[in-house]
């Protein structure tokens, strides 16, 4: 009954009550009934190990060490390994920066007591090389750890790309060398290289199971197979276009190597005026394919019109595709020949001519498409709803910008959002843009 | 016992459906139209440029006249506000002061003072929705109490209000007959201050005159010379559309001078004269129904302008870089499309909406990734609709850190322009540096080759500035930069999809 009422206090205050008051009404209610010494006695200080710790669980950092200056015990438990399993460290220059900054002072505690502790490890740096370089000052610290996940975000610029190759990898490669148990690394955007992957594969190659690595432009398709051909845990990998090789995919399909589950490619063009990419065999990506049945694979394309040339000529197992910035007409037209596998499609703009024939195309193809995005194109009223028509049910994501849509003599826009709506089985509008 | 009033103009600068104008003739026998120009108090909460002044003093020299003609006159008393009022209600014995209620935190912070006076010196208050088609307490109500957040389910709750008030009569000169307007000599003292009495420039070069009365002839315009309100098609996007509309209302609808209410009841009704309709004219009133919805999620949010304390805002790591933001500001980014539309805003006060889209997408998500409130507070000292909901809605909406469409799209400031006016008619008219390039190299001059640039008489580099950025590395970065943050913060970024 006494403990009930203690519960209910807990419960009712702040969390940032002052502990002196709790216990002082512990005292009191002690006093009002009359209980026995052994309650009164009995205060929040002596609750149990597993109860403070599963408290601590929910209160934030700032909260949490707060509260670890009221007693010893509870100092104790602020310290336990458990509660210093996770920490993201955001670091930033208040000049630049809109995002607040981990302090100093708990970095260098976090350093010196519970270096060991960390397991899922990550940095957000801003856009001031400082920053980046106080992150590999950390990271080349962290000795005696095992970390399972680490993560280096760039919040504004890729700031990683301004600290030197040497000091970045080898800050990288004290957590590869030492950890022994990596298994997510998200490292896109920085001055990664194949040595440093070398290192990572000699020593973690039964644990890795997600790697990203986009847009880091040291790391050449031969650091990649290395990768591939050693960690054969690996079940979801984001890379750029010029790294993939037809090696690559054979050896992501070994029979040593587990189902592949995403695979996600960046194609930037990575000189001035590129035009001509390599071609991937439709070979390599059949073995993928039959190897991985269920593989995601999502292509980002940042190419000019002129650039899509080499893309899609033959058979392509994509399942998710995006053109961040405008794609041809003609390259619509080889979309929806050659990639029966798709899911979702998101075109951002195309030109001027209205894409009727590219669409029902891809409606009568890509049997599994269920999500579409269109801006800055044009389709008919006419054949948009044909379109739609012909994927019913099965398209649950369709997100058209209304000026998209060109009114016709069938069709206004009003009509044409309740025929859609119709033949989707659900109430849709475009994607309305707000009149200023 | 009629009261003494002072019908105190804020915004609401007309005397067509005037609400609580109407309220207080009704119940006074006399009323004093006051326009306080408390200088340090707006500037204080807002930014201001010369244009924007100017049409409030043309607003205001309106509103004086048409109350002339009513046998009535403005009163523009110079001041600030509370005490301005203190001493006017004990000289003229005022009994009542009447005002639209508006609901901006300042303004809101304005009527609590003078409310609090009201019980100190004895006078009451009256204070009507008139800014607004609804009151929007009764949309926060409708809908749990809590402002709807996305457009879609804004439509479904004002399905369910019906349609709004109907607009109130006109006034006219017997209104002011049995009550008493001020004494004659009063608008010798309080007449309406020049340009060169607030310090700013003589005249404005832009096209756009304030007041009710061109507001109202320029809705007239709208409803007639707008083609497709009879066929009921939108415009698709035409270059001439960038240039300053004869028909565009929305700074009239900003200060108030037209009321939104009129205009959604003419719209209304041809609408209804119509054969074919089946749906409410969303198409048609979008204007009315977008500001609308900003409104109320305004009215209900706290911190609504800014990112930090909002919580449908993403908390976005912007860049803070005053260099780049004067380059954008003063038109020197070296796109031709981005310079050309900040020039016009400059100079007029107005641009096309798509117009705002691709500058403010090329100031924070496509290109600059600087912050949306510092595009918001360029367009507030610029934009004669500059209004607190709209403009920060807007922002936020376009650097994606609300209201999300399912994906991310930058605006290329090459392609978009391009595309809006193939022959680049619009750039020519406001960067007249550019005009004798041929229209294939006019959105990306730096393109051309040295002859090419020297037969143009235009030298990149030297008369005209480089691209600022290099667009598609800026791009390409910044979108996987949204993806992130949009992955990140999950949760905000669900409420107002």
């Amino acid at each position: 009954m006494k403990r009930a009422r203690q519960k209910v206090v807990v419960e009712n205050e702040a969390p940032q009550a002052s502990q002196k008051s709790k216990k002082q009404k512990t005292c009191l209610y002690g006093s009002l009934f009359g209980e026995s010494d052994s309650y009164t006695s009995m205060d929040w200080g002596s609750l149990p190990h597993p109860v403070i710790l599963r408290i601590f669980q929910f209160l934030p950092l700032v909260d949490r060490a707060r509260a670890s200056s009221v007693c010893r015990r509870w100092n104790e438990i602020f310290h336990i390994p458990d509660l210093w399993r996770r920490f993201e460290f955001e670091l930033s220059q208040p000049a630049t920066s809109y995002l607040k900054s981990t302090h100093p002072d708990l970095i260098q505690q976090i350093i010196k007591r519970h270096a060991d502790h960390l397991q899922y490890v990550s940095f957000k740096v801003d856009s001031s090389t400082e920053s980046a370089e106080a992150a590999c000052d950390i990271l080349s610290q962290l000795v005696n750890c095992s970390i399972k996940t680490l993560g280096l975000i760039s919040t504004a610029k890729p700031s990683f790309m301004n600290v030197s190759k040497a000091h970045f990898t080898s800050a990288l490669t004290v957590v590869f060398v030492n950890s022994k148990s990596l298994s997510s690394i998200k490292i896109d955007d920085t001055p990664l290289d194949d040595p440093s992957l070398k290192v990572l594969v000699a020593n973690n190659s039964d644990t890795l199971k997600l790697l990203k690595m986009s847009s880091c432009p040291h790391v050449s398709p031969a650091g990649i197979l290395c990768v591939a051909d050693q960690c054969h845990g690996l079940k979801e990998l984001a890379l750029n276009y010029y790294i993939l090789s037809d090696e690559l995919l054979l050896a992501l399909s070994s029979e040593k190597h587990v189902d592949l589950e995403h695979l996600r490619i960046d194609v930037v063009s990575e000189n001035p005026g590129q035009v001509e990419f390599h071609t991937i065999k439709k070979q390599s990506w059949d073995a993928l394919v039959k190897h991985s049945p269920k593989v995601n694979i999502v292509m980002y394309f940042f190419l000019y019109e002129e650039e899509f040339d080499t893309f899609f000529r033959e058979e392509t197992p994509v399942t998710h595709l995006y053109f961040g910035r405008a794609v041809s007409k003609a390259m619509l037209g080889r979309i929806g020949m050659n990639c029966p596998r798709l899911i979702e499609l998101v075109v951002c703009a195309n030109g001027l001519q209205p894409l009727d024939d590219e669409l029902i195309r891809i409606a009568e193809r890509c049997k599994n498409l269920t999500a579409m995005g269109l801006g800055e194109c044009e389709v008919t009223c006419r054949g948009f709803i044909e379109f739609v028509k012909m994927c019913g049910g099965r398209l649950t994501q369709l997100s058209i910008m209304e000026e998209v849509l060109i009114p016709d003599n069938d069709y206004s826009l009003d009509r044409l959002h309740l025929e859609v709506s119709k033949h989707l089985g659900r109430m849709w509008f475009p994607d309305m843009m707000p009149t200023w | 016992m009629p009261h003494r009033t002072i019908h105190l103009f804020r915004k609401g600068l007309r005397l067509h459906d005037n609400p609580t104008l109407l309220a207080a003739l009704e119940s006074s026998e006399v009323v004093y139209p006051v326009y306080i120009l408390d200088r340090k108090f707006l500037t204080s909460v807002m930014h201001i440029g010369d244009l924007r002044w100017h049409f409030l003093l043309q607003s205001l020299e309106d509103l004086q006249k048409n109350l002339c003609q009513l046998g009535s006159c403005l009163l523009v008393i110079q001041g600030e506000y509370e005490s301005v009022l203190r001493d006017h209600i004990q000289k003229w014995n005022i009994t009542q002061v009447t005002l639209d209620a508006e609901m901006e935190p300042f303004y809101k912070e304005m009527e609590a003072n003078i409310r609090r006076l009201g019980e100190e010196l004895g006078f009451e208050v009256l204070s009507l929705v008139g800014h607004s088609l609804y009151d929007t307490k009764r949309i926060l109500d409708l809908n749990g109490g809590t402002p709807p957040l996305t457009y879609k389910r804004f439509l479904h709750i004002l399905s369910l209000l019906g349609d709004p008030e109907v607009p109130v009569r006109n006034l006219t000169a017997e209104d002011f007959q049995r009550c008493r307007p001020p004494d004659p000599g009063l608008a010798e003292c309080y007449r309406v201050p020049l340009p060169v009495d607030l310090k700013i420039s003589l005249e404005s070069l832009s096209p756009w005159r304030g007041g009710e009365t061109e507001g109202l002839q320029r809705l007239e315009q709208h409803l007639t010379d707008q083609g497709w309100v009879a066929s009921f098609t939108k415009p698709r996007t035409i270059p001439n559309s960038l240039l300053p509309s004869t028909t565009g209302l929305s700074p009239y609808f900003s200060m108030g001078c037209l009321s939104v209410r009129t205009f959604f009841y003419r719209l209304s009704n041809i609408y209804a004269q119509a054969k074919h309709h089946s749906l409410p004219p969303v198409s048609l009133q979008g204007q009315l129904l977008w500001r609308e919805f900003f409104y109320t999620v305004a009215s209900a949010t706290p911190n609504f302008t800014k990112m930090a304390g909002n919580p449908i805002c993403l908390q976005i790591n912007w860049c803070e870089d005053a260099e780049r933001l004067h380059k954008w500001k003063t038109a020197q980014t070296g796109f031709p499309w981005i310079d050309a539309i900040m020039t016009q805003l400059r100079q007029e006060g107005w641009i096309h909406h798509l117009a705002r889209h691709a500058v403010a997408c090329f100031l924070t998500r496509g290109d600059l990734w600087i912050s949306w409130e510092e595009g918001m507070k360029v367009f507030e000292e610029l934009l004669l609709d500059a209004d607190y909901s709209i403009n920060a809605g807007n922002w936020m909406w376009l650097s994606a850190s609300a209201f999300f469409h399912q994906y991310t799209r930058i605006f290329c400031p090459v392609r978009f322009g391009r595309r809006t006016d193939p022959e680049g008619q619009y750039i020519r008219k406001y960067l007249p540096i550019l005009k004798n390039f041929p229209s294939k190299y006019i959105y990306e001059p730096w393109t051309a080759s040295e002859e090419e640039q020297k037969q143009a008489g235009c030298i990149i580099g030297q008369d005209y500035p480089f691209p600022m950025v290099n667009h598609k590395e800026a791009s390409d970065h910044n979108l996987q930069l949204m993806k992130q943050v949009r992955e990140e913060q999950y949760r905000t970024a669900q409420l107002t999809r």
